[in-house]
């Protein structure tokens, strides 16, 4: 089963990487890759009062959403969306385990709302204003692929353009030894059931049993392997090169996913 | 959308292990909340516990997912022939065609929570035998439930807080109409962790008394566990009258604050007419609504108004978190089965707890059971973040 959908608006945040026209750069070999501490702004769409609370992840988060909407064009007010992420705000959490592990307990109830997996497409809702369906999704490494499924069924099936923001960022110590992410990386795709003047490409999907791609320099293949939304970066070498073809990208134990892309010339 | 039929269910939750205990306690409008003396729990709040679930022992094979979340996830897989149910559609459609789509809020996190209290004093490491991936991530249930049922179509975790299970439904909606599976173990787990339960006491949402939703005086929320599946396929041809349907889902954001609802309901109003849209149905369609119904006065509040401004004052309500408490991410599927139990049995459920009903909310809430024809069911979850979802279920014929 085949499902299909344009790219309509791309955007990218990861160690050393700050955009998709610099990501496209690197992914096509026109500048090289040097990774460097991943580098997050403030979401200019938060009140100062929700800016105060968000950590690094929403950050993130709302980084790559707002380059990839404004590349398309669409007023996020009224866009549906899919935020799937392998693990949402870790050093919240630890805050939360750590106090939780200490007498008295007091636990603070920002950090405790902020807890919540689907924080970020909350701040996200409450910045733009929309009052569009999110869903949130996680499925550990696999949460790029089961975010790339949800979007384009959404795509498919409700006929809506639909934002799909993949993320991931770090646990602090202890729990980064049992969960060793590295920093923050995230993409987001604006996923259109029409081609548009912003549309980089049109991409066909379906599960498949091949083996996965992965990527020829080293340095890229690390990024690809230390962050669960990395797994994106086949079809994103892809869509830089503005080349047809197909990448098979990493998902579940038992299944990959092909995307065969067709860009709009 | 198209509707899809509940081929099979199961709840289990502090008011029963399976759905035959689960309606014998809807009946007799018993609750199943008690003092929390859950763990090293020092709350003065009341708690819905399921008994029993660390007795449980998943098998050898998947002994590294071994947490209270998963041997929820467990016990409430082996009631009411809903392992079996699942491991017959696998033969039908085939292991590749079949999805699982499981809400949780906090998974496994208990295990977390534990294990720093087991860090090494010098180093702050923790405990060698702790595991992240298949206790504390939220798709550890996900991942679970999928291999221990052996199916191998796509597998996620939907955590959207309070509305995870019923969003749930959504997702395997989407993917059964985009023709990827031909069914969908749907659902939601989650278990009692310190993380919710001092949590919602920091935002000052507990209740130390039984929850009381809509009453005069409710005064916050009680924190329960449950786990829920519910097993989706497409309408066949001549389904039995009586069988339950999906016939609708509606979605919604608030845009408004994390942890704190539209004060007019806005966001849920959303969703309920997106809901009555996807059914093509009326209003007027639908005989009970099983409301959210946390009983923290604000989300009353707001639900109430969001329901009377759509429903008008007659449609009867109640919540069932004054019997089952509040199971978070669990709430939207145990909701489904209490949901798709009301239609069975032509039993609308009165709200427990309740005593005297806020005379300032202005939907139709039923304290005492209603034995009457149920064709169609509404039913609500909201949760933080500001994410609402609404289903309705009604009969076949």
């Amino acid at each position: 089963m085949r499902l299909s959908a344009y790219i309509s608006g791309l955007g990218v945040l990861g160690p050393g990487l700050h955009s998709w026209p610099e990501t496209a750069a690197v992914l096509t070999g026109q500048s090289v890759y040097r990774p460097a501490a991943t580098v997050l702004q403030m979401p200019t769409i938060l009140a100062a009062a929700e800016r105060r609370r968000t950590g690094r992840v929403v950050k993130l988060a709302l980084g790559v959403a707002l380059e990839a909407t404004a590349q398309a064009g669409d007023d996020p007010a009224h866009l549906a969306s899919v935020f799937s992420s392998s693990g949402a705000d870790g050093h919240n959490c630890h805050d939360l385990c750590q106090a939780l592990s200490l007498p008295g307990r007091e636990i603070s109830p920002t950090r405790f709302a902020n807890s919540v997996h689907n924080a970020a497409a909350g701040y996200w809702s409450i910045g733009t204003g929309s009052m569009a369906e999110s869903n949130v999704l996680c499925a550990f490494d696999a949460s790029f692929v089961a975010g790339i499924l949800e979007a384009f069924t959404q795509v498919a099936v409700d006929r809506v353009p639909v934002l799909l923001v993949a993320y991931d960022s770090e646990y602090p110590p202890p729990l980064h030894a049992k969960r060793p992410i590295p920093d923050a990386f995230g993409v987001a795709l604006v996923l259109t059931p029409q081609r548009r003047a912003s549309s980089l490409a049109r991409v066909d999907a379906e599960l498949t049993d091949l083996k996965f791609d992965r990527m020829a320099d080293p340095a890229l293949e690390a990024l690809r392997c230390a962050f669960p939304a990395a797994r994106s970066l086949p079809m994103l070498g892809l869509l830089a090169a503005r080349n047809a073809g197909r990448a098979i990208i990493e998902y579940l134990d038992v299944s990959r996913i092909e995307v065969q892309i067709e860009p709009c010339i | 959308m198209r509707p899809l039929l509940v081929k099979r269910f199961t709840a289990t939750s502090c008011i029963g292990t399976g759905v035959a205990a689960t309606l014998e306690t809807l009946l007799e409008q018993r609750s199943g909340l008690s003092n929390c003396e859950f763990e090293t729990v020092e709350i003065e709040t009341h708690i819905g516990e399921v008994a029993g679930v660390d007795d449980i022992r998943l098998p050898q094979s998947l002994q590294r997912f071994e947490c209270r979340n998963n041997r929820l996830a467990e016990l409430a897989l082996l009631q009411d022939g809903f392992f079996e149910a699942v491991q017959q559609a696998a033969s039908r459609w085939g292991r590749r065609r079949m999805g699982v789509f499981l809400g949780t809020s906090t998974a496994g996190i208990l295990q977390t929570e534990l294990a720093y209290r087991e860090r090494d004093p010098s180093s702050g490491a923790l405990p060698t035998s702790f595991e992240y991936g298949p206790t504390h991530n939220s798709f550890s249930v996900a991942d679970y439930v999928r291999q221990r049922c052996r199916l191998e179509g796509p597998a996620v975790a939907v955590s959207c807080a309070c509305a995870s299970s019923a969003k749930a439904f959504g997702s395997a909606r989407r993917m059964i109409e985009a023709g990827l599976i031909d069914a969908a173990l749907v659902g939601g787990v989650d278990s009692l962790c310190l993380t919710t339960l001092y949590g919602f006491h920091s935002l000052q949402l507990t209740s130390p008394s039984p929850c009381r939703p809509f009453d005069a005086a409710r005064d916050g929320i009680s924190i329960g566990e449950a786990a829920a599946f519910a097993l989706l396929e497409r309408v066949p041809d001549g389904a039995d009258s009586d069988s339950v349907l999906l016939l609708g889902i509606g979605e919604s954001s608030d845009a408004y604050h994390i942890s704190a609802p539209h004060p007019e309901g806005l966001g849920a109003r959303r969703a309920m007419q997106a809901a009555l849209a996807a059914a093509a149905l009326e209003p007027e369609d639908i005989d009970y609504i099983n409301l959210h119904g946390t009983g923290t006065p604000s989300n009353d509040r707001s639900e109430s108004q969001a329901v009377t401004s759509i429903f008008g004052p007659t449609t009867p309500c109640s919540s069932t978190k004054g019997a089952t408490g509040h199971t978070l991410g669990a709430a939207g599927a145990l909701e489904a089965v209490i949901s798709t139990l009301a239609i069975k049995n032509g039993l609308m459920p009165g709200g427990v707890h309740t005593r005297k009903i806020d005379p300032t909310l202005t939907a139709f809430y039923i304290k005492e059971n209603r034995r009457a024809s149920v064709a169609r069911v509404l039913s609500n979850s909201f949760g933080f973040g500001g994410t609402n979802c609404s289903l309705i279920f009604g009969r076949a014929g």
